[in-house]
C-alpha cells in the first residue's frame, strides 16, 4: 500500500487505477497443463480489465455510497482500496486506518468458539489483545450473543457471526470504513443498528465507503455517490443526483 | 535498508495476530481429545517403542542405546515434515481471509511453521523421558541443542515460505513433495547408521541432505557429549539461510497474485 504524503483533507485518492483478472476459467494451477501451454506458447491468458482508469478523490469525513449493478466492480474498488488488490495500472493513496468490513467474520474459524474468536478477530483487524479485553463486553452487548459465547463459531447462524463481526470491526473508530454490502443478512433491527453506528462514525468525522444495492439506505448514510458500470465511472457526484440517474436508467 | 526497517516495523504491528494464529494452531490442535498435550509427548513415545520393536528384531542395527538414536533422528525429521507439510496449504487455507482484509501474508506461514515447533518442544519432554530411561550421561554441549533447534528452524520457515507460495500456483506441489518426502526420509539415517551405506552414497547425504547435519549434531552432542562438527554446523547454518532467503525471494516476488489464484 502507497503511503505517500498528500494533501491532508484526502482520505483516498483512487488514481488513474485499473485491475486486471486473469480469466478465471483459464486459470492454470497444475505442471502438466502449464508446460503443455507453454510448449504451446498459449500461456497467454485472456484478460478481463475489473476496473478500467478509475480516478476519484475522497475528502476527509465525506462518505460515499458506491453503487452499481452486479459486476460492475463495485467490490474490487473496495478490495482496492483496502490494500487485498494490488493495481495493475494507477495508484491507490490511502490516508489513515482502515476498518475493512467486506465479508463479517471474514477471520472467524468456525472451530473456536466466539470469546476466542473475538481476540483472533482483532487481531486480524490490528487490535492488541489488551484492547480487545478491554472493549469486550461492549463487543459482546452490541452483538446480543451474550448467551452463546463458549459456542464455536460453526454453529452459529449467519446473522448471528454477522454482528459479531461487525461489532468487532467497529469497536475503534477508524479514519475509514468500508462496508460491502454487509448487513443483508442482519434482522431488521440489527440493520437498522448498524446504519445508526455507521452515521454516529460518519458524525464524528470518519470517511465511509459503502457499497449497496439498497438505493434507500445510500441515501439515508451518504452524501456522496459513484456510479460504476462495468468498470468504468459512469457518474459521481451528490448522491441524490447520482442516486437519481441510476434509478432513471436502471428500470 | 530503509525498505527492511519497514518491514519488521509492518511485522512488529501485525505481532498480535503472529501470536493468536500460533495459539489457534496449538489450540485446535487436540481440541476434544481426552489427553490433549499429554499426546504430544506420548505420540512420538509410542511410534519410538513399535520402531524400537521393528529394528531390534526384525531388522537388528548395531548401534548403542538404540531408542536414544532413534528418538533424536525421528523428532527432528517429523518436526520438518510437520511444518512443510502445514506451510503448503498456509496461503490455500486462509484464502478466505486474504480475500476480504489486508494482512501480510507470510504471517500465515510463519506462524503455520512456529506452531509446529511449539509441538517440537512438546515432543522434547519425550526425548527427555528417553533420555532418563536409557541412562543418558548428561553434559554441557548440551546446551547447544537450541543452537541446532534454530537452524532446523530457519531452514523450515524457508521451505514453507516457498512451499506455500508455489502451492497457490501449482497444485500439483502436494504430491510430487508426498513422494519427495519418503525418499527424503529413507535418505537421512534416522533409524539406520550412515555408516551402513555405500560410500558414494554416504558422500551424497552428507552434501546435500541438510537433515543429516542437523540430525547428527544433535546426536553428537548427546551421544559423545562433544562439540559437533565445525563443517557440520557451518553447512547447517549456510543451507538454513540460503533455504530462508531463498524461500524469501519466492514468496515475495510472487505474493501480489495470489489473490488471483485462491
Amino acid at each position: 500500500m502507497a503511503k505517500t504524503e498528500v494533501n491532508d483533507d484526502i482520505a483516498v485518492k483512487v488514481d488513474h487505477a485499473t485491475v486486471r483478472f486473469n480469466m478465471a476459467t483459464e486459470r492454470i494451477d497444475n505442471l502438466k497443463e502449464y508446460f503443455v501451454r507453454l510448449i504451446q506458447g498459449r500461456l497467454m491468458f485472456q484478460e478481463f480489465l475489473a476496473l478500467k482508469d478509475v480516478s476519484f478523490e475522497v475528502k476527509k469525513g465525506e462518505s460515499w455510497g458506491i453503487i452499481g449493478t452486479n459486476g460492475s466492480g463495485k467490490s474490487t474498488l473496495l478490495k482496492l482500496i483496502s490494500g487485498i488488490l494490488k493495481p495493475y495500472k494507477g495508484s491507490v493513496i490511502i490516508n489513515g486506518s482502515i476498518a475493512p468490513l467486506i465479508e463479517l467474520g471474514a477471520g472467524f474459524d468456525g472451530e473456536l468458539t466466539a470469546r476466542e474468536n473475538i481476540f483472533l478477530n482483532g487481531a486480524v483487524l490490528g487490535y492488541k489483545r489488551d484492547f480487545m479485553k478491554e472493549h469486550f463486553d461492549e463487543i459482546v452487548d452490541f452483538a446480543e450473543i451474550r448467551d452463546f459465547l463458549d459456542m464455536p463459531i460453526k454453529n452459529y447462524s449467519s446473522g448471528m457471526s454477522a454482528r459479531l463481526g461487525f461489532a468487532i470491526a467497529t469497536v475503534v473508530q477508524p479514519d475509514i470504513l468500508i462496508c460491502d454490502e454487509v448487513l443483508a443478512v442482519g434482522d431488521y433491527a440489527f440493520q437498522q443498528k448498524c446504519e445508526k453506528r455507521m452515521t454516529d462514525m460518519r458524525d464524528k468525522g470518519t470517511t465511509l465507503l459503502y457499497v449497496s444495492h439498497n438505493i434507500d439506505s445510500v441515501r439515508y448514510v451518504c452524501d456522496h455517490a459513484l456510479w460504476l458500470n462495468k468498470g468504468n465511472v459512469k457518474d459521481a457526484g451528490v448522491v441524490d443526483k447520482v442516486a437519481d440517474e441510476y434509478m432513471k436508467l436502471e428500470r | 535498508m530503509e525498505k527492511f526497517k519497514a518491514r519488521v516495523m509492518n511485522f512488529w504491528g501485525y505481532r498480535n495476530l503472529y501470536e493468536e494464529l500460533v495459539m489457534k494452531d496449538i489450540k485446535l490442535k487436540y481440541r476434544r481429545s481426552f489427553l490433549g498435550y499429554i499426546w504430544s509427548i506420548l505420540n512420538p513415545l509410542m511410534i519410538m517403542c513399535i520402531m524400537v520393536m521393528v529394528f531390534s528384531h526384525m531388522f537388528r542395527f548395531d548401534i548403542v542405546n538404540y531408542p536414544v538414536y532413534l528418538i533424536i533422528g525421528q523428532t527432528i525429521f517429523n518436526f520438518m515434515n510437520e511444518a512443510t507439510n502445514k506451510s503448503m496449504w498456509a496461503i490455500l487455507g486462509n484464502a478466505p481471509l486474504m480475500k476480504k482484509i489486508y494482512v501480510p501474508k507470510y504471517i500465515f506461514t510463519l506462524s503455520t511453521v512456529t506452531s509446529s515447533c511449539v509441538n517440537l518442544v512438546f515432543s522434547l519432554g519425550a526425548i527427555l523421558i528417553v533420555f532418563i530411561v536409557c541412562g543418558v550421561n548428561w553434559n554441557l554441549w548440551m546446551l547447544f541443542i537450541p543452537v541446532i533447534l534454530v537452524e532446523v528452524f530457519v531452514f523450515c520457515v524457508g521451505m514453507g515460505l516457498f512451499l506455500s507460495a508455489a502451492t497457490v500456483f501449482f497444485r500439483d506441489i502436494q504430491y510430487i513433495y508426498a513422494a519427495f518426502l519418503t525418499a527424503w526420509m529413507y535418505a537421512t539415517p534416522i533409524f539406520y547408521p550412515i555408516e551402513q551405506l555405500p560410500e558414494k552414497l554416504q558422500w551424497v547425504i552428507k552434501h546435500f541432505n541438510p537433515m543429516y547435519s542437523y540430525i547428527q549434531q544433535f546426536r553428537t552432542v548427546v551421544f559423545q557429549g562433544i562439540c559437533p562438527d565445525l563443517r557440520l554446523i557451518f553447512y547447517g547454518v549456510v543451507i538454513a539461510i540460503f533455504m530462508s532467503v531463498f524461500g524469501l525471494w519466492v514468496f515475495s516476488k510472487t505474493q501480489d497474485k495470489f489473490i488471483l489464484y485462491i
